[in-house]
């Protein structure tokens, strides 16, 4: 009996502590998607497809022409920035004036199309980058290091993009606009040159997304569905926009999908963090840590 | 008196539409066409179902939920307990019902709208999606899943081989559809909704109960949503998370209406029949080699759609036809 608590103990720190790595990967996903939201107010629904983008650069770029990753990563980085200034010239900023969902529904349109394009040029094969790190055994617990690698990276962006919004004037500026966006242009900030370094700044946030999960996972086009929604709920849960709340969501998530894998299969862990995403709309609907108005 | 001549010939050309509609299987029987005409009209009806909510701006992406739940209950139960889809069919439709109860009420009660909304029916798609998948044991899992062909009386399984008897199935189904469509759009529920989406505190204050009449438009469009999923399975035969559950058909429910045109009653058909047609053209023409074509087409469109023609084809067509009498 005792042996059996014993073990126990150690799957459950196990399971504890690879949530927390889970969670700073999540965190990054939702950084990006709540930048967007909070600065320019429209939900990118493909975001993840961006992601996929980025990871099927990452994977030709190493593993069919050689570069480094090193040097594969920044390239990645621009890319799918320069994806995000795409998507807001060609497809948000001809609906600023429409209501929201027709926003929404235009990126789901993109979204169908980034997917399907992805089908069309790479084919539906799982693609590895080959990429095999080592996995990292502490007394009896078995770490992956790329998880743990993705764990510091995230943290690093997230820092990076903190100081950025806080210490530079463009950063205020961003702030500004997402506190009130009629008055701002009347203060003379041009909202569009805003708009676009957003744009920018999420679309290189979701490519950094690519470059540690293709270390994780295999790329294939439907990829964007399984990290999509989650991402998506984790915002909703932390509050739309709202980057603290997004941070702690991240971490409450993980630490759910986490737990649940160990004692059932993988998809009950989301399944748990899916209803309890559910409940706590009941509770809380704008947010863990919205103040009641 | 004017009136009432219009009133009448309006009625003789929909009971003249209704005949033609019925004997297009005895004129012209070619299987595979027939199984694209019943195709079309199952997924209209999914459609007009979803645009029920939409065209009030509830938009939500949660049907795939109440689809996979509508299909895989009624399959569930005739294979593991023997209970006949007729009685399958009500539990799977009351099941649907309470799934929506369940993610309806809070979000009205808390004034979930918006994106919000959106994003609370994107989990529903994605735990229902999940649940099946999780459930292999039961459901088959991704591999998907096939009611067993009955031994006894066809008609005690709603199980048939025959293409007729699907169309006419199929059409009667997509025609209620369009009955409730109309029964709403006349009915005191529209005044009520159509003020809600204007502005849910003016509508408050004018008397509306804002959290009852958004739940029954979204228990109704549930129903609906699910019965069309049973009906599918049943001619199908075969079902799996991809082609009734999940995000990619809640998404494929929104793309359709809102190219056909949501706020007309036949703009989710339209949409219906461009999509599938569409579909069908790129996969004779191109074979294999066109997977993943039409959604590169769909998503174009849609964007296009939403950008320049937010009424969708039939909505702008209708507009355009009335602006010129």
């Amino acid at each position: 009996m005792e042996s059996f608590l014993e073990i126990f103990d150690i799957y459950l720190l196990e399971a504890v502590l690879n949530g927390i790595l889970l969670g700073g990967v999540l965190a990054l996903l939702a950084l990006g998607l709540n930048l967007i939201f909070g600065v320019i107010d429209v939900t990118w629904i493909c975001y993840a497809e961006l992601i996929m983008i980025g990871m099927y650069a990452m994977y030709y770029l190493y593993a069919v022409f050689g570069v480094p990753y090193w040097v594969a990563a920044p390239i990645c980085i621009l890319l799918v920035a320069w994806l995000g200034v795409l998507l807001h010239l060609l497809v948000i900023e001809p609906l600023l004036s429409a209501p929201p969902i027709n926003q929404l529904l235009a990126t789901g349109g993109v979204l169908f199309f980034l997917q399907s394009f992805a089908t069309v040029a790479f084919g539906i094969d799982f693609r590895n980058i080959g990429i095999r790190l080592p996995v990292l055994a502490l007394g009896d617990m078995n770490f992956s290091y790329a998880r743990l690698l993705a764990f510091i990276a995230s943290a690093v962006g997230m820092a990076a993009v903190y100081v950025f919004m806080k210490k530079t004037y463009t950063g205020t500026a961003i702030r500004a606009i997402a506190q009130d966006r009629q008055i701002m242009v009347l203060m003379g900030v041009d909202t569009r040159r805003i708009y676009i370094i957003t744009s920018a700044l999420g679309g290189s946030l979701a490519g950094l997304a690519a470059c540690l999960l293709v270390l994780m996972y295999d790329v294939h086009p439907f990829i964007g569905l399984s990290i999509g929604p989650i991402t998506f709920l984790i915002c909703v849960l932390g509050g739309l926009g709202n980057f603290v709340g997004g941070f702690v969501a991240s971490f409450l998530f993980a630490e759910i999908i986490s737990m649940g894998g160990m004692f059932s299969d993988l998809e009950w862990g989301y399944v748990l963090a899916f209803a309890f995403f559910i409940l706590m709309m009941f509770i809380r609907p704008a947010g863990l840590l919205a103040r009641r108005s | 008196m004017k009136g009432g001549v219009r009133q009448r010939n309006t009625y003789a050309a929909w009971a003249v539409a209704a005949v033609a509609l019925a004997a297009v299987p005895f004129v012209h029987s070619d299987p595979y066409h027939l199984h694209i005409l019943i195709l079309i009209l199952i997924w209209s009806f999914a459609y007009t179902s979803w645009s029920m909510m939409g065209r009030f701006g509830l938009t939500s992406l949660g049907h795939g939920g109440f689809m996979g739940a509508g299909a895989y209950v009624t399959a569930l139960l005739w294979n593991h307990l023997g209970i006949t889809p007729w009685l399958g069919i009500p539990i799977a439709l009351l099941c649907a019902a309470v799934l929506a109860l369940i993610v309806g009420y809070p979000c009205f009660r808390f004034r979930i709208t918006g994106h919000y909304f959106v994003l609370v029916t994107l989990a529903l798609s994605g735990i229902v999606l999940q649940v099946i998948t999780a459930t292999r044991d039961y459901t088959g899992g991704s591999l998907g899943y096939t009611p067993e062909a009955t031994k006894g009386s066809k008609l005690l399984a709603l199980q048939s081989s025959d293409k007729v008897v699907w169309y006419l199935v199929a059409l009667v189904v997509w025609a209620l559809g369009l009955a409730i469509w109309t029964w709403v759009d006349r009915s005191m529920m529209r005044s009520a909704m159509e003020a809600i989406s204007e502005d849910e505190d003016a509508a408050a204050a004018a008397g509306v109960n804002v959290t009852a009449e958004k739940l029954k438009i979204t228990v109704l469009s549930a129903m609906m949503t699910a019965f069309a999923g049973a009906i599918y399975c049943q001619y199908q035969m075969f079902i799996s998370p991809d082609t009734v559950s999940g995000i990619a058909v809640s998404l494929q429910m929104v793309f359709a209406a809102v190219v056909g045109g949501l706020y007309v009653a036949l703009g989710p058909t339209v949409g219906a029949v461009i999509t599938i047609l569409m579909a069908e053209i790129l996969r004779i023409s191109f074979g294999t080699k066109a997977v993943g074509w039409d959604n590169l087409i769909y998503g174009v469109l849609l964007v296009l759609f939403i950008i320049f023609l937010p009424k969708g084809i039939l909505g702008s067509f209708l507009e355009r036809v009335r602006a010129r009498r």
